[in-house]
């Protein structure tokens, strides 16, 4: 008798089972969808928010296949791409402007597999075609723009003080003061801490007797400076790539000082760097309080020296013209809680600071506001052709009273923690921008895409055929059993990587093709061991028990190795090499699991239960 | 079937000392080779711009390179890929603050007078500086995943155990290496993948010989270590056939079948396997042999206590 226990058995039968449902979505395929997002970064909510859709469609005979809610976002589904273009239009001229819009594909699985939360794996830009960039923050720059800035506040605070100075020079490092004196040094000294009490300040004497100070940024300060710079490029990237509406794209921080842009589908390079390329400003101004802005919107008569916004919730609102703070003199905007509420901490420099003192001075009580401006390149079908319009966009994104006389610090209340850390990055955005430039490019065609897939699982089919037949006949029965346990940890890698949300991409596919070459090595290590036990003439069962307890050390060891390998490529590849490493990881995990419980429930199955056996087909 | 009826007696360890000098051989061969040719880096290390176009009919290369010269480009290198049809365009990087999609879009017009509906594929655009970072990269994984690999059989085995994995690991990406500088084929991110897969599988095969050594030392007492090793690789040759058999197999597959882009993936890992399955025995085995392996390094440590809850 060989029983294996009973727990173990049905462990590997139920994940198995669990594997099987985890692997079902990516077996229906892909449709050309739409998904649809609406432009105030409000969010689709309720069945009637899809019925609208549907209803719209019907009318105009392109009703799409299914329609339902995702993350907020509408995903409409069709049965081809000339329908899946002609809801865009027919969307588009309904509602212009109000819905970001973008082509993609939605999987064909049944509604209940999406209801319960499966998805497929999704397929990375070597598959499915699009756009990868890299983008470095010039960071040197960035370093150069804080210095330049702290020049230019210095010489404000020396010529404010009264301090008589011979020269406020930007060099490499930092900033060096020429003073006359030792004493007009000293009060220097304090007048320049305050401007930024985070430096260091070195005083000397240079060679003709004049006192100096050297200005050095400390190691916290630049590194807080790039983090800036680094975030800022992110959340402006991020912004713009959200209005392409491109869905699956992703903006990721990659090392020290690079973003990597993912546009899955887009193929137009140039619009899309451009696109990606506007920067975004800000303006503080003075809300004008005296004419009514409903009013206002409604007679499309507005004030002398006002001008009409919108909030972002579109309720109308009157700025007066003067224009109190740009974001180029914004140096820092973060979300922080003030007195246990939730609060955008602000930075000014000197220049600014100075403004907005005066502002505050005689505008206290009243309300200010803070307006974003981005100007955007949008693509508009026009009887079928591509027109590109420029539109600007200005959003008022904060409306607050001015509680306080301040200069260039203070705080914006009054917000919940979502909102206020949403207007802190849209500050930070709208800050002068640390220069950006692309360093790598990629663009891959749609065919190319589709080649890539049909090559990669031909190649996987024909390899995994001819090793099944091998093994079937190298070891017939227990040959078959391999490849049932191969099948199984195909089923259970697509789980896995399904599960993880893992894109798939081309050298991903030729790491499961890797997997199945080399998962089938615990099988023979087995199964040699068996051979071996039996010519030493052990009786069958005896042989399958000492072969899988023999051959354990080496798999276990073998595949640790191996992972080793995978761990590091994980660690130190990047794009779809790092696809590759997780397929080799994941792999040699699912392949113990499978190779070492699978074979010996399914060969404990089969032949365990026999009393006898005269002969074993291994 | 089987291939193997009875554990075959070849003497593997007799003949070691003539394999260090062809591993040497060949390890010099690769180095010179590489020196002289030079790897045929891709774009992904050196930085630059390629670009595949697929044609119509049959591209014609000469036509092609001189349009490309006549736009302004006289250092481009013009290739089939894959297929007559397809033509890889090869520009070394980008100076100053020319835009690749600027240079994508003139490229494009000049294939267009060779051929009228000629089609972009792809774009790749790689800065210099990323280039070499990949390249440095790439080798900063190869060295940690041999040392961490180091470790672990150190810890698992004896150090002597260890030396000889990790030489035997070693030369097996030198062979790899060698037959890309040979061969002049494109050295790519997806082939230094393959290599760092080859190294997992190289350390992989010489596990499972060391793992049958340790195992036969308390069962061999009298044996000298010689003997032992060979015994150690004679029963593991059958499943070392068959297992590298198996592997080649689908590896095959990929070169075959699986497009232009993942040629040189598994090419690499064909020629690696060929060399792994040849180093696993050779080298591994014989330098830990030759560090003076013996029953005192395996013996009192490591009888191990029987592994409970086995599958």
């Amino acid at each position: 008798m060989n029983r294996y226990p009973l727990w173990k058995s049905l462990l590997f039968a139920g994940v198995m089972l669990l594997a099987l449902i985890l692997a079902l979505p990516n077996v229906f395929g892909e449709a050309p969808a739409l998904q649809l997002s609406r432009k105030d970064g409000e969010l689709f909510a309720g069945p009637a928010a899809v019925q609208q859709f549907r209803d719209l469609l019907e009318r105009e005979k392109v009703s799409p296949d299914t329609a339902f809610l995702q993350q907020g976002r509408v995903v409409l589904r069709f049965a081809d791409v000339p329908s899946q273009l002609k809801a865009r239009d027919v969307i588009e001229t309904s509602s212009p402007g109000a819905y970001a819009i973008a082509t993609t594909f939605a999987s064909r699985a049944p509604s209940w597999v999406r209801t319960m939360g499966l998805k497929p794996m999704s397929l990375g830009l070597d598959l499915r075609g699009g756009i990868y960039l890299v983008y470095e923050v010039d960071v040197e720059g960035a370093i150069k723009q804080t210095l330049q800035r702290l020049e230019r506040d210095y010489r404000m605070a020396l010529r404010e003080k009264r301090i008589q100075y011979e020269s406020v020079e930007g060099t490499a490092g930092g900033v060096f003061v020429v003073l006359r004196d030792a004493a007009r040094r000293d009060d220097a000294r304090t007048a320049l801490q305050a401007v930024d009490p985070n430096v260091t300040l070195t005083a000397a004497t240079d060679a003709n007797g004049l006192a100096t100070l050297r200005t050095t940024l400390s190691e916290v300060q630049i590194r807080q400076r790039q983090d800036f710079a680094i975030q800022q490029n992110i959340t402006a990237l991020g912004n713009r790539v959200n209005a392409l509406g491109v869905s699956e794209a992703s903006v990721q921080r990659q090392g020290a000082n690079r973003i990597a842009v993912q546009l899955p589908g887009v193929q137009d390079a140039s619009e899309v760097i451009r696109l990606l390329g506007k920067t975004a400003t800000l303006e503080f101004r003075l809300v004008d309080q005296t004419a009514n802005p409903i009013e206002a919107q409604q007679t499309g008569r507005v004030p002398l020296g006002t001008k009409l916004y919108k909030e972002r919730n579109g309720r109308p609102v009157l700025l007066k013209r003067e224009v109190i703070v740009t974001g180029e003199q914004l140096t820092d905007a973060t979300s922080t809680l003030q007195q246990g509420e939730p609060a955008v901490s602000v930075r000014l420099d000197g220049r600014g600071g100075e403004e907005m003192l005066r502002t505050t001075r005689e505008n206290l009580g009243k309300p200010m506001a803070v307006v974003f401006i981005e100007r955007e390149r949008q693509l508009r079908d026009q009887g079928g052709q591509k027109v590109a319009v420029d539109v600007t966009r200005e959003d008022v994104i904060s409306v607050a009273t001015i509680r306080g006389v301040f200069s260039n610090q203070f705080q914006i209340t009054g917000l919940t923690v979502r909102e206020g850390q949403e207007l802190a990055k849209l500050l930070r955005a709208g800050a002068l921008a640390a220069p950006v430039i692309i360093v790598e490019q990629r663009l891959i065609g749609p065919s190319l895409g589709q080649d890539n897939i049909d090559k990669g699982v031909r190649a996987l089919v024909i390899g995994s055929v001819a090793l099944f037949a091998f093994m079937a006949i190298y070891y017939s029965g227990f040959g078959l059993v391999a490849n049932l346990v191969l099948i199984c940890n195909v089923v259970l890698l697509t789980a896995c990587l399904s599960l993880f949300g893992a894109a798939l991409t081309l050298p991903g596919i030729a790491g499961i093709v890797l997997t199945v070459g080399m998962a089938v090595d615990a099988n023979i290590l087995i199964y040699e061991r068996i051979r071996e036990e039996l010519r030493h003439g052990n009786s069958p069962h005896a042989a399958i028990k000492a072969g899988f307890e023999k051959a354990l050390s080496a798999i276990a060891d073998a595949n640790v190795t191996t992972l080793i390998a995978g761990v590091v490529l994980f660690l130190f590849g990047t794009g779809p090499i790092k696809g590759f490493a997780v397929v080799l990881s994941v792999g040699i995990l699912t392949t113990l699991f499978t190779a070492l419980m699978g074979t010996r429930t399914v060969i404990a199955l089969i032949w365990g239960r026999r009393a006898s056996i005269a002969h074993l087909p291994v | 079937m089987e291939f193997f009826h009875s554990v075959p007696r070849f003497r593997f360890m007799a003949q070691r000392r003539v394999c260090y000098v062809i591993s040497a051989v060949i390890v010099l061969g690769s180095l010179v080779a590489e020196g002289v040719h030079g790897l045929n880096l891709a774009v992904d290390f050196t930085g630059g711009v390629v670009i595949e176009a697929g044609y119509s009919g049959v591209a014609d290369l000469e036509k092609t390179h001189a349009a490309l010269r006549t736009a302004g480009y006289p250092e481009v290198a013009v290739q089939n890929f894959g297929s007559s049809k397809d033509v890889l365009v090869r520009l070394p990087p980008l100076v100053g603050s020319t835009s690749t999609t600027e240079v994508t879009k003139k490229i494009e017009t000049a294939l267009k007078t060779v051929d009228p509906l000629v089609q972009i594929r792809r774009t790749e655009s790689v800065g210099p500086q990323v280039g070499k970072e990949l390249f440095v990269k790439g080798v900063t994984a190869m060295c940690i995943t041999v040392l961490l690999i180091l470790v672990y059989i150190a810890f698992r085995f004896r150090w002597k155990f260890g030396v000889g994995a990790v030489l035997a690991t070693l030369h097996d990406p030198f062979v790899v290496i060698g037959v890309f500088a040979i061969s002049g084929m494109t050295f790519d991110l997806s082939v230094l993948a393959a290599v760092l897969a080859v190294i997992g599988y190289s350390i992989n095969e010489t596990v499972v010989v060391f793992d049958r050594v340790r195992e036969l030392f308390p069962v061999m007492r009298k044996a000298q270590p010689i003997e032992v090793f060979d015994r150690a690789i004679n029963e593991t040759l059958s499943r070392t056939v068959i297992t590298k058999f198996a592997t080649l197999i689908v590896v095959v597959a990929l070169y075959l079948f699986g497009g232009e882009a993942l040629r040189g993936f598994g090419l690499a890992l064909i020629v690696g396997i060929l060399a792994v399955t040849y180093s696993s025995m050779y080298v591994a085995s014989g330098v830990a042999l030759d560090l003076g392996s013996s029953h005192r390094d395996l013996m009192p440590a490591e009888r191990r206590a029987p592994v409970d809850n086995l599958p």
